[in-house]
């Protein structure tokens, strides 16, 4: 049964790539790939990252920012969705069927042109990034935000995408919450703890260890969807892609070589996660 | 006793869950340094009752004062009430993320706002009362069943409180520990000073430490004797019935 499987996948892969040796008449370019993932610089005389790798890293800093603004508005999301008062349910509640019912492209564009713009304009993030840019000495901020002159854009790239998430977020962190056995918090109450307390020493910290499997696979999915900001030219590694096609026409090769950056990064991650469960399993 | 002033008053409790009446027109007091053994068939409304005494129930009609503190639903003297009023549950309930030590001291750190060394000496010295000083550093998944109860009764002595709550604390144990756990509670009955109300179907406890023995079914209070009369010469039928069942076995 499985080498009957293994045939039939291995005669799909040579039917597509007849196709594309012989329909398409596709000439292979592998070669051109490392030079645009990291190249010689000749004037500095170092290596420096070209579009692919400044992609990925990118990517990296937009999806790590993103994740962690997630978290926090997902727990203030998790922890209303469980609030007492019904004003505050509801709100959360609409916020999180707002935007779980729409397309991730449609809530992009919409955050990025009625809110981030706003946003972006009233702090005048704009000027401010532009005048760090000009300073010489700026090489912390660019070592977390790259190059200044972009960082409007990045912002509005990990806001929309916070927001995005941060609703699935906030649905497993009530998952989480709920799942705190009753007597837990009976217990609290009866040695008089404050809510707030109640909230953060007791059931928080039961909620959050029980939901790391569904989160981690939430984080790797907000990896895989921030190629969505490509869309409104946050420069990650998709939007390199678009570029490196554009100006090469290797479609296939930059293509896949995407895909594989992609997939070190996610396969990785979950692999440290996996580890990292291990031991939230014993101390329970 | 009688001079002593009241802990707990009661007087015309009901408590509905939607139709089903749980409490009927309970009338109850425990004085100061008073120890009450309620017990009953379950579904007789005792844990119900005990519940009401620290807010995590609500009763729907009646008065009910403890330690000087009317109780209703959404006072904002519960928590100072709770403060006073110690509970040790049925399933222990103990902090499954917190050391037995962090179990002890955060209630004295969060709520009575001791530094953490004086809430810590504390809480060795209560684990010593209940004879498992050694398992401090442990989690509560790592102890049986006996030890996590008597983590438990530690955790509300660590609190101090002036009147201690027990919910059938022996009912979810493993024979062989019951013996542990009514050894520790024993010992802090007859150590004096503690106003105790304990629900319990341990009748040889309840022969030892009761000062009031208190009989409830299907949502009402029966009979209210002294162990000895109580135990010897039950008024009621039903209170009979029940003391012949359990005493059998």
């Amino acid at each position: 049964m499985d080498y009957a499987l293994l045939a039939v996948l291995a005669l799909l892969i040579g039917i597509v790539w007849f196709r594309i040796e012989g329909a398409l008449n596709y000439k292979w370019r592998w070669e051109i790939i490392p030079n645009y993932i990291i190249r010689w610089h000749p004037e500095k005389e170092t290596w420096v990252a070209n579009l692919l790798l400044q992609g990925v890293i990118t990517t990296i800093r937009v999806s790590l920012y993103a994740s962690i603004l997630a978290l926090i508005l997902g727990v203030i999301l998790g922890v209303a969705r469980c609030a007492n008062n019904l004003a505050v349910r509801m709100l959360a509640r609409t916020y999180l069927e707002v935007l779980r019912n729409i397309p991730p492209v449609v809530v992009i564009f919409i955050f990025f042109f009625f809110l981030s713009e706003q946003l972006v304009t009233a702090f005048n993030i704009e000027g401010w990034a532009r005048t760090i840019a000009r300073q010489e000495d700026n090489d912390v901020w660019e070592f977390f935000f790259g190059d200044m002159r972009r960082f409007p854009s990045l912002v509005s790239g990990v806001v929309v995408l916070a927001l995005f998430e941060s609703a699935f977020v906030g649905e497993i962190v009530r998952a989480g919450i709920q799942s705190v056995g009753k007597g837990q918090i009976e217990a609290a109450q009866s040695i008089g703890m404050s809510k707030p307390d109640q909230l953060r020493f007791i059931v928080l910290p039961q909620a959050l260890k029980k939901v790391v499997p569904p989160m981690a696979n939430q984080f790797i999915s907000l990896i895989k969807d921030s190629s969505i900001i490509s869309l409104i030219s946050v420069q990650e590694l998709t939007f390199k892609t678009v570029e490196l096609v554009a100006s090469t026409r290797a479609i296939f090769e930059a293509w896949i070589t995407t895909a594989v950056f992609y997939f070190i990064i996610c396969f990785s991650l979950s692999m440290l996660f996996r580890r990292l469960e291990k031991p939230s399993v014993i101390s329970n | 006793m009688s001079t002593q002033p009241l802990m707990i008053d009661a007087s015309n409790l009901d408590k509905f869950y939607g139709k089903f009446q749980a409490l009927k027109n309970i009338n109850f007091s425990v004085a100061q340094g008073e120890r009450v053994v309620i017990c009953g068939p379950s579904g007789s409304g005792k844990s119900t009752l005990i519940r009401c005494f620290n807010g995590l129930e609500n009763h729907n009609a009646g008065k009910l004062v403890v330690d000087g503190i009317e109780v209703y639903e959404g006072s904002p003297e519960i928590r100072k009430l709770r403060q006073e009023v110690g509970m040790v549950f049925q399933q222990f309930n103990l902090f499954p993320h917190l050391t037995v030590l962090e179990n002890l001291t955060i209630g004295p750190i969060r709520v009575r706002k001791k530094s953490k060394q004086e809430a810590e000496e504390n809480a060795r010295t209560y684990l010593e009362r209940v004879h498992i000083p050694e398992q401090a550093d442990k989690y509560p998944s790592q102890l049986s069943g006996g030890q996590q109860q008597r983590v438990a009764i530690a955790r509300s002595l660590c609190m101090e409180t002036r009147i201690m709550l027990f919910d059938e604390p022996t009912s979810a144990l493993d024979p062989e520990m019951i013996n542990e756990v009514l050894e520790v509670m024993v010992d802090l009955a007859e150590s004096g000073g503690m106003t105790m109300v304990c629900v319990t179907h341990e009748m040889g406890f309840a022969r030892k430490v009761a000062d009031k023995m208190v009989f409830m079914d299907e949502g009402e209070i029966i009979e209210t004797a002294p162990p000895e009369r109580f135990f010897t010469a039950p008024e009621t039928e039903r209170c009979q019935e029940f003391l012949q069942q359990i005493l059998v076995h």
